[in-house]
């Protein structure tokens, strides 16, 4: 598992640089990540809000996939899944019991996928590499055709007009500013959860499975509970991801379990930089924007085929992606 | 009227028919993504689109070419072979070095690519592929009726399976190729042509992807998308069997495509899941597949 990670670049030099560095980083970090916030804040005052909550949507989907194939070394092809189940149970709670309150829908998607994770990872996780990815398209696929027959998803029609209802019972989401600042709160609170993860103590233990899985065992790790929590935080997230976009698109439909859309999640991860922390945020939205773009436009019916060069080339070229690019730039210049 | 387990034995007897032509398909898929794993290391995730590419050949080939079954039998797994070969060549060998997962990624982009370009020409509907004449008919057994052409498929797919399973088996040139799924290295030092070994056999499992499309033409309307679906199938039926061995890969398709078969009997709305569900079970009992080596 050599070329999933990102080198750092780990030059010998006396630790007090070391640690100016590094404080430098992270203020530079802090206001990075408030500005890109003030951003967001003001955002849907330029941009059409429904089109941003489906990025935000899209963002925190791939941010959820990346703890997975970034941090992990885990590539789960079933990831569709977990978006449509959250998808699917909020849905359906919302549209049949209408005083349930929308945090509560969406609290139930994302247990649902969470649990859905669970069993997901205790199988696909006896195996390694191409075999887990294998296996997590086919559980994937199955949970497909079960949504293709069950009755409460509606088969191909899909649940429509699902009904955004009241956050708390105080905000009406029916307005889509106050649900695009509900959205973002969402997304900010999924990428925080990502963010202690990554840098908890836990999160280096993923690391170190990643890099050398027989010296982690060695060492002592319970291996296989590491990968399965980072698993079920990831199947979570990502139905939190589903259910969220349910409320935005009053939607739940067949498309979101297609396993084009596990292909689409990992083509944003991977041309955003996999294992970078913002390079599935780029990546979501360069492969969200281009998507809308290309379906109003002549190309339409091209997307797939444009998508699969945007895949290949990806994979020929330029490995690290976006953000990893712009890494290697900064790094040679400071 | 014979019952078995109160179905009648025709009813039986021609879903297990089915249920074996699924099988033989499976079995050829499975075993043309075996071959190049063995050698390559990577799951060809175009194998669906070059079964799909084998399928629309014939059609073509057929109805501006004028190229009957029999020729396109041969030449469609010739062209699409070609194909496989290039895509080992310009795109697989750049990555060759590189973690394996990007050689998934990799060949999933290439399929999406060919089904996308499939889907604008020729729409999702797609085409019919008429039944040769001389396959036309069928013979009456007494309990069921076996047409000629079900009859056909099965016994072209277990002769390719076999006449594959000889040659990697039992000649020199298969000695090659499995020391090389061993020690690529070391076969380098003795002078074999591994990179060569590696495109032939990457050319050689699309081809046999390619065949199972002809054989799929008259009996299943020929889409952009009829690859894709039968390929996370054949996913399922690579895990339940492990990559380990050639026979593994027979044995494991045409065994999962009789319980399909029984599962249409019995319980027919599970007959497109039960394969993951054996998936499921083989997981739980045994993780490394039935004829699995590694863990």
């Amino acid at each position: 598992m050599t070329s999933l990670q990102i080198k750092t670049g780990a030059a010998r030099l006396q630790p007090q640089v070391v640690l100016e560095r590094q404080q430098a980083a992270t203020r530079r970090k802090r206001w990075f990540y408030l500005a890109l916030f003030a951003v967001a804040l003001v955002a849907p005052m330029a941009i059409y809000p429904v089109f941003l909550m489906k990025l935000l949507c899209f963002a925190l989907f791939a941010c959820a996939f990346n703890l997975l194939l970034g941090y992990a070394g885990l590539l789960s092809f079933g990831h569709a899944a977990f978006l449509a189940t959250g998808g699917y149970v909020t849905g359906f709670l919302l549209s049949h019991y209408s005083g349930l309150g929308t945090e509560l829908g969406i609290l139930a998607g994302t247990l649902t996928s969470a649990v859905l994770g669970l069993l997901f990872g205790l199988l696909a996780i006896r195996r390694q590499g191409i075999y887990f990815a294998m296996i997590t398209l086919a559980l994937a696929q199955l949970v497909f055709f079960i949504y293709v027959q069950a009755p409460f998803t509606g088969g191909e029609n899909g649940l429509h007009g699902v009904p955004r209802g009241q956050l708390f019972g105080l905000f009406d989401l029916n307005n889509n500013l106050t649900l695009y600042y509900f959205v973002l709160a969402v997304f900010v609170f999924g990428y925080a959860v990502i963010q202690r993860t990554i840098h908890s103590p836990y999160g280096q233990v993923l690391k170190a499975i990643r890099e050398n899985e027989p010296r982690a065992i060695s060492l002592g790790y319970n291996v296989d509970a590491h990968k399965l929590l980072a698993f079920v935080i990831s199947a979570a997230l990502t139905g939190l991801a589903g259910s969220t976009k349910t409320v935005v698109f009053q939607l739940a439909s067949l498309t979101d379990a297609h396993w084009h859309m596990s292909g689409e999640v990992i083509l944003m991860t991977l041309l955003g930089g996999v294992g970078t922390v913002l390079g599935p945020l780029v990546g979501a939205t360069v492969v969200v924007t281009l998507q809308s773009y290309l379906s109003n436009g002549p190309l339409g019916e091209w997307v797939h085929v444009i998508l699969g060069l945007i895949f290949v080339i990806c994979v020929l070229l330029f490995r690290v992606g976006i953000v990893g690019w712009v890494l290697k730039l900064s790094r040679r210049n400071f | 009227m014979t019952l078995i387990f109160g179905i009648p034995l025709s009813v039986m007897s021609g879903q297990l028919l089915l249920g074996l032509i699924n099988g033989a398909f499976y079995a050829l898929l499975s075993l043309g993504l075996a071959i190049i794993f063995g050698l390559l290391r990577i799951i060809n995730f175009a194998h669906g689109a070059q079964y799909m590419l084998g399928a629309f050949a014939a059609v073509m080939g057929l109805n501006y070419l004028g190229v009957n079954y029999w020729m396109a039998l041969v030449l469609a797994p010739l062209l699409v072979g070609v194909v496989g070969v290039l895509i080992e060549r310009f795109l697989l060998r750049r990555i060759a070095g590189e973690d394996h997962l990007y050689g998934l990624l990799l060949t999933f982009g290439l399929a999406l690519i060919l089904e996308g370009s499939f889907v604008k020409l020729f729409g999702v509907s797609g085409s019919s592929y008429p039944m040769p004449e001389q396959l036309k008919g069928g013979y009456n057994l007494g309990f069921m009726f076996l047409p000629t052409y079900r009859a056909w498929v099965i016994v072209a797919a277990l002769a390719v399976c076999l006449v594959t399973w000889f040659m990697i088996e039992r000649t020199r040139l298969g000695s090659y190729l499995r020391a090389g799924t061993e020690n690529p290295k070391l076969m380098q030092a003795f002078g074999i042509n591994v990179p060569l070994l590696i495109t032939l056999t990457y050319g050689y499992g699309a081809a046999l992807a390619a065949f199972a499309g002809v054989l799929a033409a008259p009996i299943y309307s020929v889409t952009p998308t009829m690859g894709a679906n039968l390929l996370i199938v054949v996913f399922a039926v690579v895990v339940i069997g492990g990559m380990g061995s050639i026979m593994g890969a027979i044995v494991t398709g045409l065994a999962m495509g009789l319980i399909e078969g029984l599962t249409k009997v019995f319980y027919p709305e599970a007959a497109n899941t039960v394969v993951f569900l054996v998936m499921v079970l083989v997981l739980l009992v045994r993780p490394a597949g039935l004829f699995g080596k590694e863990a």
